[in-house]
């Protein structure tokens, strides 16, 4: 461990590659956070399954391979249809669950997740893919720093879509319907908005952006039916740390927990780049814990 | 009245069991002229693709074999059979359905499962019935560490599989003017059975040599990044580079070596094949080398096939949609003919004798020699390292039966 340390301090250069390794797959993270933040914060469902529809929207990309199109193009099938599959899902099952206790809805996603992570295993078998975008990879300071194009790109895209999701919740009537019924569900209501389809759109949002995410993931990582899990909990991690509703939070969190990875597979092992998650998660919590037993007032 | 009730279902319970007891030796292994095998292999599950594969090898031995003519024994002829079960590639499901092989279908002889964690589970239930076992797809060296007698296996065990690049690199290190003792091993493994085996070899032969490890990272199950294992590589500059994580292993360091510009004069990474590294990444996954049981490439011959060039071909005119044949169909083969040659050796059916007969086998098939040690792992055949030169999987090494040289320093982009 220490020996590693030592390299990134004798050898500055490689924190960069660390650095923009972290940044450019935090990006995609925060996708998957964000949407999780979404309906989280409007209906109250915790989606188990948001891993899952992280690695469904990969096979689009990789389908898109083997009938020669660019994976890139798979952004825009990816998006329409897994709005379509969210909603779907969430007249099939989330609104079912929807007025239910917390753990009702734990389950039901959790379900969910098995039964997507079954349904790819069948449909695509459980090897492990990956999208080839074919791009450029460019070296700087002498080959020590590689930085793939498609990882500058999937940036962009990130921040596109990220800016158009915050434009479309600010300037839009579904946007403000949203917002107005994740304030207040009742209130919405009374004030005519018809809250069943603001949890259907928010849930359909939430899974085309999750595919979105997956189509970038499969250019970058590899993809496999089972992958769901880990995507999930870093999805999870971001928005506890950074709290419901808070977009720049769930970027900064996100890019934070990206790079955080990319340090510790590189000091102390890459047994320990997902356990950081984990381990980042119960700090997280304890944190919390500790923030809100300051405010807590006992009633005798 | 009361008393009668209880005792009927006991007469009957026990009538039951006693006709099972009967029931077994009558279902048994050798029926008419058919000798009857018995394997649990996964169809479905993490396993399936190759537990297909293994299958799709044992019954192309099993026809083949019969339509030469089955198995002579007491100079009567007897054709093979083979019962399978799907243990859904959970270990404890195989060992459930060999209890029913045994104890229900009255098999004695099996042929193994895919995988060394389905055979682990496997070989306990096998001792206990005294039941010999010959697998082909379990090749984790603890297999043959506990003193199983009737399990044998027809493959080069795990730890064999990245030790030879090794002796390779060393070899290439003393051609270039420099010490064995001289050459850095950066290596990545992930933390299952299989990968820590394989990583066992390494280390020893590696302190053998002197080499030095400067890198030894576990790689996660659910690995899908290692791009901070490999800035590290980039910083250290070993001479050779090992990779072991099944499928997803091979093809996370493919692609991201690639992608990193890794420029380490050697590559070896498992799995190369399963990963279908070559088709995914064309060009840049060249110059890596990988080890393989089988090739078809390979100068071996045998009765039953011919050679393996015979056998890769008879293979692919059997099954459709193979472009290549995987060596995992190769070894199941070659488990089949050691039935063979084993009943033929003992010219009996009692379990005992064969067991003795397998173990004394000795023969040279398509699939390479077979001799088992006391252990009862396959100690004639050597395990070939292949490299990928232009899209193709040459053998390089060992020197006896390499059909072509070894590039180096690797130089793909």
């Amino acid at each position: 461990m220490w020996d590693n340390i030592m390299v990134l301090v004798a050898a500055p250069v490689f924190n960069i590659q660390l650095l923009l390794d972290g940044i450019f797959i935090g990006a995609i993270f925060a996708l998957a956070a964000y949407g999780l933040a979404l309906v989280w914060g409007v209906m109250n469902v915790k989606n188990l399954a948001q891993g899952e529809l992280v690695i469904m929207g990969g096979y689009f990309a990789y389908v898109a391979t083997l009938y020669g199109i660019h994976p890139l193009w798979a952004l825009i099938p990816a998006f329409f249809i897994m709005f379509g599959f969210g909603w779907v899902v969430y007249k099939l099952i989330i609104s079912k669950v929807i007025e239910r206790d917390l753990f009702t809805s734990l389950l039901a996603t959790f379900g969910l997740a098995l039964v997507i992570q079954q349904g790819l295993n069948l449909a695509f078998g459980p090897e492990v893919q990956t999208a080839n975008s074919g791009m450029a990879i460019r070296s700087i300071f002498d080959g020590l720093v590689t930085v793939a194009d498609i990882r500058i790109l999937s940036l962009i895209i990130c921040a596109i879509l990220a800016g158009a999701v915050v434009l479309f919740m600010k300037k839009s009537r579904m946007g403000q319907a949203i917002r107005a019924t994740s304030q207040d569900a009742r209130a919405a209501r009374v004030m005519g908005i018809n809250t069943e389809r603001v949890y259907a759109f928010t849930f359909a949002l939430n899974a085309a952006i999750c595919g979105a995410a997956g189509v970038l993931i499969s250019m970058i990582w590899v993809i496999q039916p089972f992958y769901g899990v880990p995507h999930s909990i870093r999805a999870f991690v971001v928005v506890t740390a950074a709290g419901l509703g808070n977009l720049p939070g769930v970027i900064i969190a996100a890019l934070g927990l990206g790079v955080a990875e990319q340090y510790s597979g590189f000091i102390l092992g890459a047994e320990f780049q997902q356990a950081t998650v984990v381990i980042l998660l119960i700090l997280v919590l304890m944190w919390r814990q500790f923030q809100m037993s300051k405010t807590r007032q006992v009633v005798q | 009245m009361t008393r009668n009730v209880k005792k009927i279902p006991f007469a009957v319970l026990s009538l039951s069991a006693l006709a099972l007891a009967l029931a077994a030796p009558a279902n048994a292994k050798v029926e008419g002229d058919t000798i009857t095998l018995g394997s649990a292999i996964s169809f479905t599950g993490k396993y399936s693709t190759n537990g297909i594969h293994a299958k799709n090898g044992y019954d192309l031995a099993v026809k083949q074999i019969n339509a030469a003519g089955g198995v002579k024994v007491g100079g009567k002829s007897y054709k093979i059979k083979v019962v399978y079960y799907d243990d859904e590639s959970t270990p404890a499901r195989t060992g459930q359905l060999l209890e029913r092989l045994i104890n229900q279908d009255g098999i004695k002889y099996i042929l193994g499962p895919y995988s060394s964690a389905t055979t682990k589970a496997a070989a306990p239930i096998i001792e206990k019935y005294k039941i010999p076992m010959v697998e082909a797809e379990g090749a984790s060296r603890s297999l043959f560490t506990k003193g199983y007698k009737y399990l044998f296996a027809v493959l080069s065990t795990s730890e064999q599989y990245l030790a030879s690049t090794l002796e390779l690199a060393g070899e290439i290190a003393v051609k270039n003017g420099k010490k064995a003792s001289d050459v850095k091993i950066a290596m990545a493994f992930e933390g299952d059975p299989f990968s820590q085996d394989v990583r066992a070899g390494v280390v020893e032969d590696a302190k053998k040599r002197g080499m030095k490890i400067v890198i030894d990272d576990k790689l996660p199950r659910d690995l899908n990044d290692m791009a901070a294992t490999l800035t590290k590589t980039k910083a250290l500059r070993p001479d050779l580079l090992l990779v072991s994580g099944h499928s997803k292993g091979a093809v996370t360091a493919a692609r991201q070596i690639a992608e990193m510009k890794i420029n380490v004069p050697m590559i070896a990474m498992t799995h190369c094949e399963s990963g279908k590294i070559v088709t995914k990444f064309g060009a840049s996954a060249d110059d890596i080398l990988c080890p393989t049981q089988w090739a078809e490439t390979l100068s071996y011959k045998g009765d039953t096939f011919g050679t393996a060039a015979d056998f890769d071909k008879l293979f692919k005119a059997t099954y459709e949609g193979y472009k290549n044949v995987p060596y995992q169909s190769a070894q199941a083969a070659a488990a089949v003919i050691v039935w063979k040659t084993a009943f033929e050796k003992a010219q009996s059916f009692d379990t005992e004798k064969v067991r003795d007969a397998i173990s004394a086998v000795e023969i040279s098939t398509f699939y390479g020699n077979i001799k088992f040690s006391e252990a009862g792992n396959n100690i004639a055949k050597p395990m070939v390292l292949r490299q990928i030169q232009k899209g193709k999987y040459n053998v390089v090494a060992p020197a006896k039966w390499a059909s072509s040289s070894v590039n180096w320093p690797r130089t793909a982009k």
